[in-house]
């Protein structure tokens, strides 16, 4: 059973944190049939986040369907600290670590390690700067596979950060409190992602995936 | 002392910060500091185009062709594990 004409009218008055705390509070009282309007909003999210660790869609979905789940068994156990989605991004990045610890033990040991590798400085290859990118790009095939491999290539705790912040648009504190760290290790693993990422994806603006020069250059003075 | 004068950082410093300036999350004067620094290094111009360039690439729907697309039916069959839930009564 869905959400009643009369209740429509009533929470398209309110603001949609309005009306998922509205939502949340009928579910804890027993009105279950409800869950599925209130996470519906987030199961890109949530799939992708169970995605940024285990890397397959077959793995990510029953990690994410698992975490709905339960999500809706510990639902009483929700207290608002933190937004709700924010809330079901952490069960879902324990459902899918989980997962990895009973299956993979030991091909994923930097999971474990958590924020190891943290503070070590990573200082960026000397690529030529890029063109700008044309739009057609985007469409190459080879940027996109290149985009995925650069993806696949980085350790589970940088891939998380770098998928929940800039490809699913969580905020740094957001970010912060789905995966129990500081801000702080936030900061420093999305710095190490994104040079990563660049450092993977420039020789091909610099060579094969724009018109010009065959081979990059390098760029440093010294 | 020209009071607009600004100290120089090292390229290893503009680096640890070029997430964060990305961001918008350092101080005004931090900002300038970084900014006249890559006014005349080209390698930290570079690792900032570079590295800006790759965040309009990722948070561009297409370019990871639907990686992060859920799956035909991943929907339905939540759905209808939901139902079959117990905590679904």
């Amino acid at each position: 059973m869905g959400l009643s004409h009369d209740d429509c009218m009533r929470t398209t008055a309110t603001t949609p944190n309005q009306r998922e705390a509205d939502l949340i509070a009928r579910i804890k009282a027993g009105e279950r049939d409800l869950f599925y309007e209130l996470i519906q909003p987030y199961q890109r999210t949530v799939y992708a986040a169970a995605f940024s660790v285990l890397g397959n869609a077959s793995d990510a979905e029953d990690a994410a369907q698992e975490a709905f789940l339960k999500a809706l068994t510990h639902l009483g156990q929700f207290r608002a600290e933190a937004k709700f989605s924010t809330w079901l991004v952490q069960i879902t990045l324990n459902e899918a670590r989980l997962r990895i610890r009973k299956d993979r033990k030991g091909l994923y040991s930097s999971i474990d390690e958590g924020g190891q590798d943290d503070d070590g400085e990573y200082f960026p290859i000397d690529y030529a700067d890029w063109r700008d990118i044309p739009s057609e790009t985007l469409q190459r095939k080879e940027l996109k596979e290149a985009l995925q491999r650069a993806l696949a290539s980085l350790k589970p705790i940088y891939r998380e950060v770098l998928v929940l912040r800039d490809i699913e648009h969580l905020s740094i504190s957001e970010t912060a409190t789905a995966l129990d760290i500081t801000e702080a290790s936030v900061k420093t693993r999305l710095l190490r992602a994104r040079l990563m990422m660049r450092d993977a994806l420039a020789p091909g603006f610099d060579g094969s995936w724009s018109v010009g020069s065959p081979t990059y250059k390098k760029v440093r003075p010294f | 002392m020209d009071e607009h004068h600004i100290i120089e950082i090292s390229c290893e410093h503009v680096i640890q910060e070029i997430s964060n300036y990305i961001d918008g999350e350092i101080t005004p004067e931090l900002r300038s500091r970084i900014e006249e620094h890559i006014r005349g290094c080209r390698h930290c111009a570079a690792v900032l185009d570079g590295t800006t360039n790759t965040l309009r690439l990722i948070a561009d729907g297409r370019a990871f062709d639907g990686l992060f697309d859920l799956p035909p039916g991943f929907s339905e069959r939540l759905r209808q594990r939901l139902a079959t839930h117990p905590e679904s009564a």
